[in-house]
């Protein structure tokens, strides 16, 4: 029988200077360059990616290396800061591969050892080469995924639901030998998919006959990178939150009606509190996960508790929101579909709440019957 | 500026005056307070030192170590939490040196006479009177929820000193002696079976002038320093991952097997998330605290706890099926004091009931989260300029 794991220190739940630092410089550049009526425009064009903001944050700001260590081109900073830049991120639901290539791409080239992961690896921390992990986007650490045929040394085979594969300039592919393999994106046949989340949109890829360079072993990279980018993800959904909730705040005490703001009536108080109550607990739950990914403690049940909470609030925070702005709320103009839309994706993202908790059963040991 | 190694020299000295294993109790508690160690972060002649209030935990650890007594903090909870910073903000010099000591060292326990049957939510249409006559108050009301009001020396106590005035204007802050004639405690039998709680009856108690707290009239400024405390240390204690209420049930869920059920089993790792959450969150508030920078969460954490509480208890109960239609034992007790864990699955099941309604209604501090935190606009206040007597009730 598993007794519950008691850590002995408590993880580091506030933010440092730097990473205040660092937060406000990607916030002033998001303000600047990621307006939601440019998101909204972009997102109804081919292209829903802003690359251009993508250049500067990842090549000009460096965000691109955060977690890559110093001797393959990385600033060897942690978790909690790129935690940090996806908050911001996530307040801006910004149309970049961020979490999708330098976190859970270089995750994944993280736990693969040899020369041709490493030479990738400070291709994508320079921010000029964009990765994109093969496996779909609903994936929990720990789940089952795909994987394509290696026939005679060339990959065969179809995969879908993969995030930002559509800007991507190398996929990191699992095959059925048991390696992930990196495929250069101009040799694999891409078809964007429909998707729910217009920022972070998915496509199918049909590799027919490609060749390919194995990096590593799939299993233990794809579990690294899944586990990386779902506690990270909370830190996304924790920004989400916290714009919508900030936004509706806003716009109830300017809304009058029946001779006052709508903001004094004591029912939407109540559930605004209520938010702001909930946004509290994913503050620190993420806090807590980015700190057990930088400390590599605890780090299983941080993550699993992190996600298991964050998509119910995320979800919620962009519902009230819809709700609480009115008619406004349900037009296309207006940014909050965005978030809802950013935010019910996310709940699925990296595993389900569901996904989450049962992992959690077997971590601290409350078995189902 | 005091720091980690000059604490560790006093509380050195004071274990080597004062060797635990020959003293008494009482007066090792004494010598503690005499000797600025009491709580570190009070001045110097009043138990601290004037240092910060985290090096508090640095005595506190050389202490145990050494095996010294403690002033049993959960049985003078009241003095600690709320007379004793109340009377420090705004207490005489006299009353400091008068009250402090006794109040920490567990001589004197205190209780609160603030909720009156018709004013709850609503404190500040209390209803009990102070009359002055020279220079003594002749009170007289009746006060209600008063935990330890069986077991206190002490009292602090607001009462209306002008009903012509509106409501928040006309109230004074006593400090009331409870052997005082006039003075009658009753039992409040509650849902638990036991009575936790007292009615007191306030007939014609006279108090002296120099126990008045604060000027005549200012009593609601003097109760918000109590009641914002008391919010503080009801949802401020730190707790390992599964210590409160969680706890219990997901060793029943370990132990029980033949218990499970899908459904609970859903209900019981949410509710687990959620617990872990609420006590990240909790330490997420002290590490700010400790760090200088006090963040608004505090106004939270009592809500999430009631509500939490009343959800894992509630499916305690449901966990143990047949045993669920039993309860342990419906004595009436007067406890000293309230264990919310201790006792069966029914009986936390019914006093985490009190949790969203104790200190502050989960009503309550929603509005405050929502005016003081989001800067949402306050209700419409009809009674705010309006004379206490000519208020409705």
């Amino acid at each position: 029988m598993s007794t519950v794991s008691m850590t002995s220190a408590e993880p580091d739940l506030l933010y440092s200077e730097e990473e205040e630092a660092l937060r406000a410089a990607v916030r002033d550049l998001l303000t600047d360059h990621c307006a939601p009526a440019d998101v909204i425009a972009r997102a109804e064009s081919d292209a829903p990616h802003d690359l251009a903001l993508w250049k500067t944050l990842a090549d000009g700001m460096g965000l691109a290396r955060l977690l890559v260590p110093g001797e393959h081109g990385g600033q060897g900073a942690t978790h909690r800061e790129a935690a940090v830049v996806l908050e911001e991120l996530g307040r801006a639901v910004a149309p970049v591969p961020y979490l999708t290539s330098a976190v859970v791409a270089t995750e994944a080239l993280l736990a693969c050892a040899g020369d041709a992961a490493a030479g990738l690896l400070s291709r994508l921390a320079s921010g000029r080469t964009i990765g994109a992990l093969a496996v779909g986007l609903h994936t929990a650490p720990g789940g089952t995924f795909g994987a394509v045929r290696l026939e005679s040394g060339l990959l065969h085979g179809e995969l879908t639901g993969i995030a930002d594969a559509a800007v991507a300039d190398v996929l990191l592919v699992p095959a059925q030998d048991g390696g992930l393999h990196a495929v250069e994106a101009d040799d694999v046949t891409l078809t964007p998919q429909v998707s729910l989340d217009l920022t972070r949109p998915l496509s199918a890829l049909s590799l027919d006959g490609v060749r390919g360079s194995r990096l590593g072993d799939a299993g233990p990279a794809v579990h690294r990178a899944l586990r990386a980018g779902a506690g990270l993800l909370a830190s996304e959904q924790l920004g989400l939150a916290d714009w919508t909730l900030t936004e509706t705040v806003r716009y109830l005490k300017e809304r009058a009606q029946f001779n006052r703001p709508v903001g004094g009536f004591q029912a939407l108080k109540h559930r605004l509190a209520q938010l702001w109550l909930e946004a509290a607990g994913l503050r620190a739950a993420a806090r807590s996960a980015a700190d057990a990914l930088a400390g590599e403690q605890d780090t299983d049940v941080a993550v699993a508790v992190a996600q298991a909470y964050a998509a119910p609030v995320a979800v919620h925070a962009a519902e009230e929101a819809l709700q609480l702005h009115g008619g406004i709320g349900m037009t296309w103009e207006h940014p909050v579909h965005l978030y809802l839309k950013r935010a019910k994706a996310d709940s699925i993202a990296y595993g389900t709440a569901g996904a989450h908790r049962e992992a959690l059963a077997r971590l601290v040991g409350l078995e189902a019957p | 500026m005091t720091n980690t190694e000059e604490l560790r020299r006093r509380t050195g000295e004071l274990l080597a005056a004062h060797p635990p294993a020959t003293t008494g109790r009482l007066d090792f508690l004494k010598a503690r307070f005499d000797a600025g160690l009491a709580w570190v972060h009070y001045p110097p002649g009043l138990g601290g030192l004037g240092a910060a209030r985290s090096l508090q935990a640095v005595v506190d650890a050389e202490l145990a170590a050494a095996g010294a007594p403690d002033n049993d903090p959960r049985r003078i909870g009241i003095g600690l939490g709320m007379a004793a910073p109340t009377i420090l903000r705004h207490g005489t010099e006299e009353q400091k040196r008068r009250f402090l000591r006794p109040l920490w060292t567990g001589e004197e326990v205190w209780c609160q006479l603030f909720s009156e049957p018709g004013a709850g939510s609503d404190l500040a249409a209390l209803g009990t009177r102070a009359v002055r006559e020279g220079d003594t108050w002749v009170v007289s009301g009746q006060k209600v929820w008063t935990s330890s009001a069986h077991l206190a020396r002490w009292a602090i106590l607001i009462a209306r000193t002008d009903p012509d005035l509106p409501k928040h204007q006309g109230i004074t802050y006593f400090l009331c002696d409870m052997t005082d004639p006039g003075v009658e405690v009753r039992p409040l039998r509650q849902i638990t079976g036991e009575a936790e709680f007292n009615e007191v009856f306030l007939t014609g108690v006279r108090i002296p002038d120099a126990h008045r707290l604060g000027e005549v009239g200012d009593g609601w400024r003097v109760a918000g320093t109590t009641l914002m405390n008391e919010r503080v240390s009801i949802g401020g204690m730190r707790l390992p991952r599964e210590g409160g209420m969680i706890g219990p049930v997901a060793r029943t869920w370990r132990e029980r097997p033949e218990l499970r059920t899908h459904d609970l089993h859903q209900r019981l790792l949410r509710l687990w998330v959620e617990a872990e959450v609420a006590r990240l969150t909790g330490e997420r508030l002290r590490q700010q605290l400790a760090a200088g920078q006090p963040g608004p969460e505090g106004s939270g954490m009592k809500l999430s706890f009631a509500r939490l509480n009343q959800e894992i208890s509630g499916l305690e109960v449901e966990l143990r099926g047949e045993e669920g239609l039993l309860y342990d034992d419906w004595t009436m007790r007067r406890p000293e004091l309230v264990d919310f864990t201790g006792r069966d699955a029914g009986y936390r099941y019914l006093r985490a009931k009190g949790n969203s309604i104790e200190g502050g209604t989960s009503e309550v501090l929603l509005n405050i989260v929502a005016e003081r935190v989001l800067g949402l606009p306050a209700e419409p206040r009809t009674d705010k300029d309006v004379a206490w007597k000519d208020l409705a009730r």
